[in-house]
């Protein structure tokens, strides 16, 4: 037993300074590398791999690279050759949408932006006639500027669309519907009424059955044979419904997964206070389930935004479609890999991006304690 | 169960004869389970009444049954005039008049306190914001946590949050409160700061049905205690008698396990 006095007073004790060593670099470097045998020779092992991959991809990408240039005669062909990104840059942006009609997409762009902003300042206060005019206003005023034919724009067809604008068409679309078709489908799925819910899982478990491809095939091969003589539906607006059934079947799932987890004194107390259902689904049990699964729905989302690129097989040209496209032209044979690097580089941009505002949306949204 | 000391009501609580709710003939079944057997019960404007019974006994399905929570099969519930049957609109008129309290609080944990309180007036009664928001802060003067407006329902005590569901249900002005074993999942500390508030509001008139094994308030507050086992009201009449008086065996029983310690 220790001879020294106690130097507080019981119950007078104040708080001490954690040992040095636990905290900062240092003292994470111990705990997480350095902490035993095996895992000093996993952390040696670790560096020895990355100091093997790393360089020569960065001499490659960077080093070695040639950036400017105008044609295939000024890549020394030593690293890559994002001359030719640059030289096909409005094709895998634009597709064949004209040139002189590109700025409609641009100004569509930015409007987006621009409407988007405020909704990101937290002391901005008409946030709810933000959202009604981006999902109601927005949508209308970019259709009119796409397709064009009206306002003394040139009207053009879908088939010339294509590269990122159709990604983007394709994914925004399918995200937007796909969450309230998936909401519904959910509630229905739950709901007493025998029909309804037959109807929901019915739906949901046939969209989910099949793979996207043959929803896609379907929809450009199979469907235009039921229609009748002389009827014609664009095949774009074919794929979009296929793909927002598609995922708006997935959604549903996940959004179930999150009401099934909100405890059932919640619907009890909401109605005990006269809540009618649908008011105790928007009000109190829909923003506790969809905040638990923000995980689940940004998933859904990002690997829909990656499916799209599954559209090249009917016959649009996506990002990645425009991509294999330009890398077949003779003049430019040979740089395949620089095209998919590129076409890798902005599907991750976008999907890190949905992901890291995932986060900070579940962190906001916190209230627990 | 210990007796927890509660403030003695210092106003006298009057009965009035105006019925309140009337249940003739009530009865209700889980599957094959026969839960609730002919229940007829009729409570006045102003009554305290106070079910206590073993667990299982169907005390909480009763109270239940009034609001809706739960259906029953055969017989009549009629609530201030308006009898419950499978019309929505019916049920809904009921749930606005009859406000509850649950075992667990089921205060919702993604809105603030004050959001918590004026959720249903803003939405049900159509009551503008700041008149909600008036009438929520002097209820949660009155269940002494004003100062809580702005947290979440994760950072109180569980005795506060029992106070804000109280405070919730006031909100929407019900002129029935049902109480579901209010205390049950609290602290012993905690017990009394609930308890308070419900004598208070007993002083204030309000028409209170109340399943809980708090004997202390039976005996203050309550003007009936009703005693239920297997689905049946085997025995009911005012606290004194209740408790001094038990004319039925099993109500002996209960009653010996319930305050022998």
């Amino acid at each position: 037993m220790s001879d020294q006095k106690p130097t507080h007073k019981l119950g007078e004790h104040p708080d001490w300074a954690p040992p040095s060593i636990t905290i900062g670099a240092v003292g994470w470097v111990r705990a997480n590398m350095l902490s035993s045998p095996l895992n000093i020779f996993l952390t040696l092992l670790c560096g020895y791999l990355i100091y093997l991959s790393v360089p020569p991809v960065v001499q490659w990408a960077f080093l070695d690279a040639d950036w400017f240039g105008t044609n295939r005669d000024d890549c020394s062909r030593e690293g890559a050759c994002w001359i030719y990104i640059g030289f096909w840059f409005k094709q895998i942006m634009y597709g064949r949408y004209p040139d002189t009609e590109v700025w409609r997409i641009n100004f569509a762009y930015a409007l987006l932006v621009v409407a988007a902003i405020p909704l990101f300042v937290p002391s901005f206060r008409w946030k709810g006639w933000l959202s009604v005019f981006l999902l109601i206003g927005y949508p209308i005023i970019a259709f009119y500027l796409f397709v064009g034919g009206s306002f003394g724009m040139e009207h053009v067809e879908t088939p010339l669309w294509g590269g990122l604008f159709l990604t983007l068409v394709i994914s925004v679309l399918g995200i937007v519907a796909s969450l309230p078709i998936g909401i519904v489908l959910a509630l229905g799925r739950r709901s007493d009424m025998p029909v309804v819910k037959a109807i929901c899982i019915g739906f949901i478990e046939f969209w989910r059955g099949i793979p996207l491809i043959t929803v896609l095939f379907m929809s450009s091969v199979m469907f235009p044979l039921f229609l009748p003589e002389g009827m014609h539906f664009d095949k774009l607006i074919r794929a979009l419904i296929g793909v927002m059934l598609f995922s708006a079947a997935y959604m549903a799932e996940v959004v179930r997964g999150g009401l099934q987890a909100i405890p059932k004194g919640q619907t009890e107390a909401a109605e005990a206070l006269g809540l009618s259902y649908w008011k105790t689904m928007n009000l109190v049990i829909m923003p506790q389930a969809l905040k638990l699964v923000i995980p689940g729905i940004v998933n859904t989302f990002i690997g829909l935004f990656k499916d799209t690129t599954l559209v090249l097989i009917i016959g649009l040209f996506d990002l990645l479609g425009m991509i294999q496209l330009v890398g077949t032209n003779p003049d430019w044979l040979g740089f395949h890999i620089e095209g998919y690097v590129f076409a890798a580089f902005v599907f991750w941009c976008f999907c890190f991006s949905m992901s890291r505002y995932s986060q900070h949306l579940e962190k906001k949204l916190h209230t627990g304690h | 169960m210990s007796e927890i000391a509660i403030q003695a009501p210092t106003k006298e609580m009057t009965v009035t004869d105006d019925v309140m709710i009337n249940m003739i003939g009530v009865h209700k079944w889980y599957g094959e389970f026969h839960v609730l057997k002919d229940i007829n019960l009729t409570v006045h404007k102003g009554e305290r009444i106070v079910i206590c019974g073993p667990s299982g006994s169907g005390k909480s399905t009763m109270i239940r049954c009034i609001n809706r929570l739960e259906e029953h099969q055969q017989g009549q519930i009629i609530v201030e005039g308006t009898e419950l049957t499978g019309d929505l609109k019916h049920v809904e008129q009921i749930r606005k008049e009859v406000g509850m309290v649950f075992q667990h609080f089921n205060l919702f944990p993604h809105l603030s306190i004050l959001d918590n309180l004026t959720l249903a007036p803003i939405w049900v009664r159509k009551m503008p914001k700041k008149e909600a928001e008036e009438v929520a802060m002097n209820l949660l003067e009155r269940v002494k946590i004003p100062e809580q407006a702005k947290k979440y329902p994760g950072q109180l005590s569980g005795g506060q949050q029992q106070r804000v569901a109280i405070a919730r249900s006031l909100c929407m002005n019900p002129k029935v409160m049902l109480f579901d074993e209010p205390t049950s999942a609290l602290d012993p500390e905690m017990i009394k700061e609930v308890l308070d508030v419900m004598v208070e509001l007993a002083e204030e008139g309000m028409t209170m049905m109340c399943v809980t094994h708090e004997m202390g308030f039976a005996k203050t507050v309550a003007n009936r205690v009703i005693f239920m086992d297997e689905g049946q009201i085997i025995e009911e009449n005012e606290p004194n008698e209740f408790f001094n008086n038990p004319q039925n065996d099993r109500t002996k029983l209960f009653l010996s396990q319930i305050l022998s310690h």
